[in-house]
């Protein structure tokens, strides 16, 4: 090849060669993503499909009628055993949002703000309980929360009760201190990236237009660290409204929620149509939700002015 | 014939801003060494420095984003220490702008103005006034990240100037900005400054927008002020090399003090020969050694049979063109170092040819004694 050859655009000398098809950026961009994507559509998108279609049949003992019926959406919103988990379920999952995303903003706040040299041993720390099984973290929960557990040997060793208080263990507050603790660290990190993004001048700025530390807080950093604050509450608030083992692991009776009706119905009661419309049902629901999570922090954001 | 103007403007001689003996350490590190200034009321001040010489660690303290290790500052009187930042009655444009992204121009400007609590119309009213001032009427309403890297400068203004500060700060609000924005806001600044007639204290590391734009100027160096005075007096009578080298060119002639006295000095010098200067307030005499300073300008090229009462000889060496002046350099017999020269165009100074002998004018008046 001559020296000029090398000055030429390298475009033209693949023309030659190539056909335009595999030039195209966009066409080099699937490429790229396919193996994710033909995995993702494999394992996402067909199951889903599977489910839908199930959620319009029937389950005849053994088989399954394949002649279209909306009876098991009648009964997934009408009966008051599901209407009840799947308000629990949600009532649940709101609350473990808005309480994780409360809890997280401090610790997020003072890593990005005052984590000065050591930021990174900081999250390596709030990482650490993800080294041991969730399994064993929900365990632990049992021994801390639980009749003879530590809080109450705790509480009756300070004299504070008399008799161990069983109303700790196996209700929906055991699980919804249970998924708080689990998903804090999902929400701490989006926050944490969020708040590291807001330019400190601002702040700065701010201040030098005659705001306190709490005003420019309000008015500053809040709104602009909004997008983690958002991310954070849908990342625990979808997953959780679909959990079965915290419930069945510490929820009691008290605790059951609608991941738990699912299971039942494709596990035990073996009614996969049910099992469908519900799934189907709860996801359409989560969406909604999740949407309306997300208007309400917007608005509320645009009241920082 | 035009009669020669000292000043432009007389300002008070209120002192607004009383910096005494202010330290600043980091750990050894001192970033701002035992500095004194007084900054008077209505002035258009600079600190003028490379960086890391400590203007904007001063700049930071006048505003209460940083606190000196000793010292103090005092602000129309009132002295500054234990007052934080958000209640002190200076006001500042950033070097980023730091203009808010989730604010429209106008909620940015009326940033500082919601805390008072004024009522709608006067909020409003003052808006619109800072917003004519910096000329951004009718762009209340654009998004600031829809805006201009010269809009979003004139916005930080006018969210700074609505609050009515005694003192606005800047910090090299201009170098983000390309030349030609830059020259036009100089300018801009200053008609502002004068309507406005708040204190403007200005830190940059250009000497040009230091030197249009300012009634006086301080210039720093490692932590330490060298010299304050006018722009003129900074450019034309500098202190020392250093000050003289960082404010445009300068050629620099070794000299032997002869005699010295309180207000002249007699030097011998191998090219100018013996010279009497006036002796510069600052002057703090190292020896028997003392430099000679002339800015090429003053040099002019003696033309033909032209002669002048005070000149020198010598050949040309090189020669750069500029468009409007050409840059000649002149080697001298018995000077270690070829002298800088700077002729305007309008003669033919472009066509001198290299290695041509040439003789140069001199004023007297425009050579300047230094300490070594």
């Amino acid at each position: 090849m001559t020296a000029a050859a090398e000055g030429s655009p390298p475009l033209r000398m693949a023309g030659s060669r190539r056909s335009p098809l595999l030039q195209s950026e966009a066409v080099q961009g699937f490429a790229l993503i396919s193996p994710t994507f033909v995995y993702a559509l494999i394992l996402l998108v067909l199951p889903i499909l599977v489910v839908i279609a199930h959620s319009f049949w029937t389950q005849n003992y053994l088989t399954i009628d394949h002649t279209f019926t909306l009876e098991n959406y009648r009964i997934a919103l009408t009966e008051p055993i599901y209407r009840d988990l799947l308000w629990r379920s949600l009532y649940i999952s709101l609350t473990v949002s808005l309480l994780t995303v409360a809890l997280a903003y401090p610790i997020a706040y003072f890593i990005s703000f005052h984590g000065g040299r050591h930021k990174s041993l900081w999250l390596f720390l709030i990482t650490i309980p993800f080294w041991t099984s969730y399994l064993l973290r929900v365990m632990s929960w049992k021994v801390i929360l639980g009749y003879n557990g530590v809080l109450n040997s705790g509480l009756m060793g300070l004299g504070i009760i008399q008799e161990p208080s069983d109303a700790l263990l196996y209700n929906s507050t055991a699980v919804i201190i249970t998924l708080t603790h689990a998903w804090a660290t999902f929400a701490i990190l989006p926050i944490f990236v969020s708040l590291e993004k807001v330019d400190r001048t601002l702040v700065e700025a701010a201040t030098d237009l005659g705001d306190g530390p709490l005003r420019s807080f309000l008015r500053v950093t809040l709104p602009l660290s909004a997008p983690g604050v958002i991310s954070a509450a849908l990342i625990v608030m979808i997953p959780t409204v679909g959990d079965y083992v915290t419930p069945k692991l510490v929820g009691g009776k008290d605790g059951v929620m609608i991941a738990n009706a699912i299971q039942a119905q494709f596990g035990k009661a073996s009614n996969w149509p049910l099992g469908a419309a519900l799934s189907v049902t709860t996801m359409i629901i989560v969406s909604l939700m999740a949407g309306a999570t997300v208007l309400v922090f917007r608005a509320l954001q645009r009241l920082a002015r | 014939m035009l009669e020669r103007v000292q000043s432009e403007r007389t300002q008070s001689d209120r002192t607004m801003i009383e910096i005494r003996d202010v330290t600043r350490s980091y750990g050894a590190f001192k970033a701002l060494d035992n500095a004194s200034l007084t900054i008077r009321e209505g002035e258009f001040f600079s600190l003028l420095g490379p960086s890391g010489c400590g203007k904007t660690t001063l700049l930071r303290m006048i505003a209460g984003f940083d606190t000196p290790t000793s010292g103090s500052i005092a602000v129309d009187g009132q002295p500054m220490d234990g007052i934080p930042a958000n209640r002190r009655p200076t006001n500042m444009v950033f070097q980023s702008y730091a203009i808010f992204p989730h604010l429209n121009v106008e909620q940015n400007v009326a940033y500082g103005l919601r805390r008072l609590r004024l009522d709608a119309g006067e909020e409003k009213r003052r808006v619109e006034e800072a917003l004519a001032q910096v000329s951004l009427t009718g762009l209340g309403k654009r998004r600031a990240t829809e805006l201009s890297g010269g809009q979003r400068q004139r916005v930080a203004l006018a969210r700074a100037l609505v609050m009515r500060p005694k003192v606005l700060l800047l910090d090299e609000p201009l170098s983000a900005l390309d030349k030609k924005l830059r020259e036009q806001m100089q300018v801009e600044l200053r008609r502002l400054q004068q309507a406005v007639g708040i204190t403007f204290v200005l830190v940059t590391h250009d000497q040009y927008e230091a030197l249009a734009m300012s009634d006086r100027i301080a210039v720093m160096f490692g932590g330490k002020i060298a010299q304050v005075a006018s722009p003129k007096e900074i450019y034309q009578r500098p202190v020392n090399r250093q000050v003289a080298d960082f404010l445009g060119g300068m050629n620099f002639v070794k000299a032997e003090i002869v005699e010295e006295n309180g207000t002249s000095m007699v030097l011998d010098t191998l090219g100018f020969g013996r010279v009497k200067t006036d002796k510069p307030r600052a002057f703090v005499r190292n020896g028997g050694a003392a430099t000679l300073g002339i800015r090429p300008e003053r040099l002019r090229v003696l033309w033909d049979t032209a002669t002048a009462k005070f000149e020198v000889a010598g050949k040309v060496v090189e020669r750069h063109y500029f468009g409007e002046i050409t840059h000649l350099i002149v080697e001298i017999p018995g000077l270690e170092k070829p002298l800088s020269v700077t002729e305007t165009n309008d003669f033919g100074a472009d066509d001198i040819p290299v290695g041509a002998p040439i003789r140069l004018a001199y004023d007297p008046e425009a050579l300047v004694a230094m300490a070594d």
